[in-house]
């Protein structure tokens, strides 16, 4: 049928957010974020994975732009099956401070 | 204990889910698994002749019952054939469970033979999937495979099963419970009362119905809703039968090819109270402008579709039939005879056109002519083009799930396979396909299957030798510049069907074409009737590229 005519999107944002996902510890969980963020064109900076003291979940941190759509995008990771839970910090978080010495 | 191979105990896993019917077809990765469905006295399994096919059986199972349906495929070509049945079923939310072969987990990775990563390949397309990496997993992912098919927003879900699990030998205490549909929280009540506020005190509401309220079972609360508060009620095209298009409060489809009147009666609205809908572009034309003076009420069971395209000034996450329970004893009755009035001059000024009705020669007088030999039992498919949209205007829906439609991905091929779906889920109903021919071409060898089990599948083909709905926009939209839209050369429709072993009768050369309509329609088992469309008529109304409902051109 006939094309789709949308607004322009805004420009993405200078403000940095960070999301800490709790998520089941096995194969696919990995490909299953990346996927939801590369297929609405969600750019992520930064990505951090590593499994918890309990080996059955793993914890990600994402460092992104925000823009208009961050809120979308926050309602979709809570929708896959192995996202247990998402929490939105401020560019202030120290996660990925910390470990910018290992980037230069 | 008990001892089996995966093979047999997912065969078991979906027999004790209740699974009687599965649609696919073999190859080498999926041998064990067919083995082992050979033994099964419960489960009939349908060969389909491409797995796009079997997809849309189950897809035709699934929105009949509204059950989740389950299909097989092999590793490789097997599965990617599938991709398209699979994409359909998420977009228009249908449960569906898909299991496929895969070459075995040492081999995983080394470009075996008939090996595709179908496991990354449907992550975009699923609402959940699994790899399954030992026959003792089988164990939690087939139960919970159907109940995230089955829960909350429905949609498909891949189970991609190495060949060496299939084979494994495992030992089990028990059977895990076959799956429930799992609740979600209780709506939120005072969003309700909020609701039920704003209903009560507008002037212009419009009640506007999308495919969840067919998915939840709440079609008969909807219209209870729209006859305490007098609520004129539009339908997507996927809410087709939740309200009966002859219904007095009925204002039709919205959107693309809706009628002027109700696109109109929408524009005028002061609040728009949409349930289990989603605001699809087709259906709202250009966001921007929609409902320009409308306040929104927005009822849906996933939070991700609540102020996705529109900010809903009450939105209400829960099951559409949870949250109208709880909404229609705070909800006053209304007779609303200023607006009620209104919206009936509009109706009776800007009214869906529909020339030659009464000749069934034309497109809308074909529709009309089905239509009237048939009663609301009957189950009404289509493919996707110009003879849907004639469909969806003209055909008088009266009952949720009596239509069937290819909606949010617009898949062509979609409608005999699933016509052969639904007979199979319903074989007391007489099931009808309307289809355009270039739509047919797409999965046609599934006539061979449809012969195989002598469905009472009638196949309305309207044949304008072109993919019609292209050839109408190269015409309205750029600048008459026809090119690829028309086929050269016309297959004989009528001796295809021969070919397969399914009558056929052409209505271009019967002396009677509404007798001889009948009586195909009338004889139990398949037949194709053929009938030539101009390749001129166009569906309209129309809303132009980019625009806004209220702009539409024609009709």
């Amino acid at each position: 049928m006939i094309e789709q005519v949308a607004e322009p999107l805004q420009q993405t944002g200078f403000a940095k957010v960070v999301l800490e996902l709790d998520v089941n510890n096995h194969a696919g969980v990995m490909s299953h974020i990346c996927n939801l963020f590369a297929r609405r064109a969600f750019n992520v900076e930064g990505i951090l994975c590593m499994p918890m003291a309990n080996p059955e979940k793993s914890r990600i941190w994402l460092l992104v732009f925000e823009d208009q759509r961050l809120e979308q995008m926050v309602l979709q990771l809570e929708k896959l099956i192995d996202v247990l839970a998402v929490r939105r910090h401020g560019a202030e978080h120290e996660v990925f401070e910390r470990l910018e010495r290992f980037f230069h | 204990m008990m001892q089996m191979t995966g093979a047999e105990l997912i065969v078991r896993l979906l027999e004790r889910q209740g699974v009687r019917t599965i649609a696919g077809i073999p190859g080498g990765a999926i041998l064990p698994l067919y083995d082992a469905l050979s033994g099964s006295e419960l489960i009939r399994h349908v060969l389909a002749r491409h797995e796009q096919g079997a997809g849309f059986i189950a897809q035709g199972m699934a929105r009949v019952s509204g059950q989740p349906e389950v299909c097989f495929a092999s590793s490789g070509p097997g599965a990617t054939n599938l991709v398209t049945a699979i994409a359909d079923a998420s977009l228009d939310s249908i449960p569906m469970v898909a299991i496929t072969g895969q070459v075995p987990l040492a081999m995983i990775g080394t470009d075996a033979f008939q090996e595709v990563d179908i496991y990354g390949m449907t992550v975009p397309i699923t609402k959940h999937n699994f790899l399954v990496r030992s026959a003792e997993e089988l164990l939690e992912v087939v139960p919970q495979a159907f109940r995230i098919a089955m829960s909350g927003r429905p949609g498909p879900v891949l189970i991609d099963v190495p060949k060496d699990v299939q084979n494994q030998r495992i030992a089990f205490e028990a059977y895990p419970e076959p799956a429930r549909i799992q609740r979600g929280p209780a709506p939120d009540e005072a969003a309700i009362e909020a609701a039920a506020t704003m209903i009560n005190e507008a002037e212009r509401p419009v009640l506007y119905l999308g495919g969840g309220v067919i998915h939840s079972g709440a079609s008969q609360l909807a219209v209870t809703l729209a006859e305490q508060a007098g609520l004129p009620t539009t339908m997507t095209l996927m809410a087709l039968g939740a309200m009966p298009m002859d219904h007095p409060l009925s204002i039709g489809m919205l959107g693309m090819h809706g009628a002027r009147y109700t696109n109109f009666v929408l524009e005028e609205s002061d609040l728009l109270v949409c349930v289990g809908a989603r605001f699809d572009d087709r259906a709202i034309g250009k966001a921007a402008q929609f409902c320009p003076n409308a306040k929104i009420v927005h009822i849906d069971v996933d939070p991700s579709e609540l102020n996705k395209i529109k900010r809903a000034h009450v939105a209400i996450n829960g099951d559409v039939t949870d949250v109208l329970e709880r909404l229609l004893p705070r909800v006053q009755v209304k007779l609303r005879k200023r607006w009620l009035a209104h919206v009936e001059g509009l109706k009776s000024r800007l009214p869906l056109q529909m020339p030659g009705r009464d000749d069934p020669r034309t497109h809308y007088g074909l529709i009309h002519a089905v239509a009237a030999a048939l009663d609301d039992e009957a189950i009404v498919t289509t493919d996707v083009g110009q003879h849907q949209m004639w469909v969806a205007q003209a055909y008088p829906f009266r009952r949720p799930r009596q239509w069937l439609t290819s909606g949010g991905l617009g898949t062509m091929g979609f409608g005999m396979p699933a016509a052969i779906g639904a007979a199979l889920a319903a074989p007391e109903r007489t099931v009808v396909c309307f289809s355009g021919d270039g739509s047919l071409k797409m999965n046609i060898q599934e006539l061979a299957t449809l012969a195989d089990h002598g469905l009472n599948v009638k196949i309305v083909l309207m044949n304008n030798s072109s993919l019609g709905l292209v050839y109408q926009q190269q015409n309205l939209f750029y600048g008459k510049r026809v090119f690829a839209s028309r086929y050269h050369r016309a297959p004989d429709f009528l001796k295809i069907a021969d070919g397969f072993g399914i009558p056929a009768v052409d209505l271009d050369t019967a002396a009677n074409p509404r007798a001889a309509l009948a009586q195909a329609l009338g004889t139990p088992g398949p037949c194709l009737i053929h009938a030539s469309i101009a390749r001129d008529e166009f569906v309209y109304p129309m809303v132009p590229p980019g625009g806004a409902n209220t702009e539409m051109i024609g009709g």
